[in-house]
């Protein structure tokens, strides 16, 4: 997130777009239904009308994918009612005119049509948007999770800086993180093209600079594989050991068929986790860790809070923290790693991570930090490009051609599909699903269809039905609603024996690698 | 009996909720939301609620588990430890250390991360390292 969760409370205009805010962070949501109390004005666009949604001044259920042509035509209408904030376009932004070129040949017409959305609908988002004084942008998976999820970004940004609304309280553009460390996984490097706090692998200073630290001759300079170039590169004989911690690639990854037959056909999969998960079963070796109740450490929460856990209970079993299991296999391996305590590796950290380089663990007592917090006096950074300050320097304009998903729907897969969350369980449901209250709550998957779908195939409320796309097919019940459009079906992603990631398409975007989890072509029937 | 609280941070989504995990005689007994938390100033979500029942479930993993004769079966941590170093110095000294791959993690810790990402960078020599950030 660009700004703090807080500034949300005093936000006048809050714009959702493909987050299932209430449902997938509720503590995010409270402070929105706050902002509604102090008079907000709420704008949520979906293809599924999600609970936040029900108390939206504008409710927008445009078509799986058609982001980018919603966006689009929000900002024509802007820029054909003056609605911009020319001062800060002129004083902070780049290559404003190539922007303006292509929304100015915008026709709303089409992209009423091409988002099954009214023009009048376009416009009043438009206009509650561009004219707060102060308007949020909130958005999650529905936006990223598609062949062209780069595109939805900078499209969401476009539209934060034509009306000026970043860089200041209250306003800017702001991603709910979906996981408790995703933040930090990515400050930390866990991915392929960068060391901590987003250094370089291929920047020589970088690269000498953890060398040196690490007391090696060389780092490899050249960007490693992202999770599906590893996946396709078990299949080319090109990796052949795999080293999964604390993820379940089986459930939570697209065309999961594909998944298992990359992992069993990995001559060394490794797996450290504190259950025997669907991707655990497959292992060559499984390395019991421990969860965040036994170990002491930080996570980085959605707003850049960095923050304590600390251990309340003992290691179940023979379970190590992971942390310990890691140095164990390094010094088992001959490169030598000596800690005794994971502060002792945090300092290493913010020795390292320039970002972080004034937090501590002193330091974190209390309310923790949001980074950059560069030195051991800085206060911390509450929300990001103050005064148009960006990153790179000027806020750079991205002219965006709508590009449709990646599979569409024909005779043969006619409905639309869509997956999330449900408020009791949480991602692959290994946590959730072994909690004896969340079980009982929501104890087996579903599917989210239009009462004229399910008539059309014959199911009551409570059927069984299967379920197929071009990539596998799966059983599962229906639940009729009218929170998915005719044409449209959702189903949560938590359920192992109804994987609803054997459908999902694995197609990816360019630049980000992120699969197309959020739309897909299916057939169903019944049972 | 040993009563104690423990203020730590959620492990669910990216909240980031902070709450005092209760235990009694090394037992997770309840959580309680904390009130001073500039995030969840002392409100939870049903699966903040409920954070502390998987933790000591019996179907937590409780020792070390090797593949022999297509089955799984629990081993000591040196043999584990050994395992994996050993398959991991052949994959490298065959294929190179592009061969290997790491999935760190958005659940555990960034300590846990850092050093997973070091132990690939460092040691391996590779930067195959990534995480579901994109699920």
């Amino acid at each position: 997130m660009t700004n703090g969760v807080a500034e949300l409370e005093n936000t006048d205009t809050i714009f959702i777009i493909g987050s299932n805010t209430a449902t997938a962070h509720p503590l995010v949501a409270t402070r929105i239904f706050r902002a509604l109390e102090k008079g907000a004005k709420l704008v949520v666009a979906d293809p599924r009308k999600n609970q936040i949604a029900e108390f939206a001044d504008l409710y927008l259920q445009h078509k799986p994918g058609s982001d980018v042509t919603l966006l689009n035509g929000m900002m024509k209408v802007i820029l054909d009612q003056g609605l911009q904030d020319q001062a800060f376009i002129d004083a902070n932004t780049e290559e404003f005119d190539g922007f303006k070129a292509l929304i100015d040949g915008v026709d709303l017409d089409a992209c009423a049509a091409a988002t099954g959305l009214t023009v009048d609908g376009i416009e009043q988002a438009a206009a509650l948007y561009a004219k707060a004084g102060t308007a949020s942008i909130v958005y999650c998976m529905g936006i990223t999770q598609h062949t062209n999820g780069v595109d939805n970004v900078k499209s969401l940004a476009n539209l934060s800086m034509v009306t000026g609304n970043i860089g200041r309280e209250s306003t800017g553009v702001n991603p709910l993180r979906g996981q408790n460390n995703v933040q930090g996984a990515c400050d930390m490097g866990g991915l392929p093209n960068v060391l901590t706090g987003y250094q370089p692998v291929t920047l020589g200073a970088a690269s000498k600079k953890f060398a040196d630290a690490w007391g090696v001759d060389e780092l490899p300079t050249q960007i490693g594989l992202t999770i599906p170039e590893m996946l396709s590169g078990i299949e080319e004989e090109k990796v052949h050991a795999l080293w999964v911690m604390g993820e379940n690639p089986v459930v939570s990854d697209p065309d999961a068929d594909h998944v298992v037959k990359a992992l069993e056909k990995v001559d060394l999969l490794i797996v450290q986790d504190i259950f025997l998960t669907p991707t655990a079963r497959l292992a060559d070796v499984v390395l019991p860790g421990c969860s965040f109740a036994e170990k002491d450490g930080t996570f980085v929460n959605t707003e850049r809070r960095i923050t304590r856990v600390r251990k309340a209970v003992e290691p179940v079993g023979e379970s190590k923290a992971d942390w310990e299991i890691i140095r164990d296999v390094s010094n088992a391996f001959g490169f030598e790693m000596a800690y005794d305590s994971p502060e002792e590796i945090f300092t290493e950290i913010a020795e390292l991570t320039p970002s972080y380089g004034g937090v501590s663990y002193g330091r974190l007592e209390g309310d923790g930090i949001q980074w950059p917090c560069p030195t051991p006096e800085h206060p911390g950074t509450p929300f990001l490009h103050k005064d148009g300050r960006f990153t790179r320097g000027k806020g750079l304009f991205h002219a965006i051609e709508y590009k449709g998903p990646a599979e569409v729907v024909d005779a043969e897969y006619p409905l639309w599909m869509t997956t999330g969350r449900v408020y009791a369980h949480y991602h692959t449901g290994t946590m959730t699903r072994n909690s004896v209250a969340l079980d009982r709550e929501i104890p087996e998957g579903f599917l989210e269809i239009h009462p004229e779908d399910a008539a059309a195939i014959g199911v009551c409320d409570g059927h069984r039905v299967r379920l197929a796309s071009r990539r596998g097919e799966i059983e599962t019940r229906v639940s009729i609603t009218e929170r998915v459009e005719k044409g449209v079906v959702f189903m949560p992603f938590h359920f192992e024996e109804a994987n609803v990631n054997k459908l999902t398409n694995p197609s990816f975007d360019p630049i980000a690698k992120i699969p197309e989890l959020k739309v897909c072509a299916v057939a169903v029937e019944k049972i | 009996m040993e009563y104690k609280t423990t203020l730590t941070t959620c492990t669910y989504c990216g909240c980031g909720c902070n709450f005092y995990l209760e235990t009694l005689d090394g037992k997770l007994t309840n959580t309680i939301p904390c009130k001073t938390s500039p995030v969840n100033e002392g409100k939870l979500c049903i699966k903040g609620w409920n954070v502390h029942q998987f933790v000591q479930n019996d179907r937590r993993l409780k020792k070390p588990l090797l593949r022999k004769g297509g089955e799984l079966v629990e081993v000591e941590w040196e043999e584990a430890l050994a395992y994996t170093a050993d398959r991991l110095k052949a994959v490298t000294a065959e294929k190179g250390g592009d061969a290997v791959g790491f999935l760190a993690s958005a659940k555990v810790t960034n300590e846990e991360n850092y050093l997973l990402q070091k132990f690939a960078r460092a040691a391996i020599g590779t930067n195959n390292v990534d995480h579901c950030a994109r699920l």
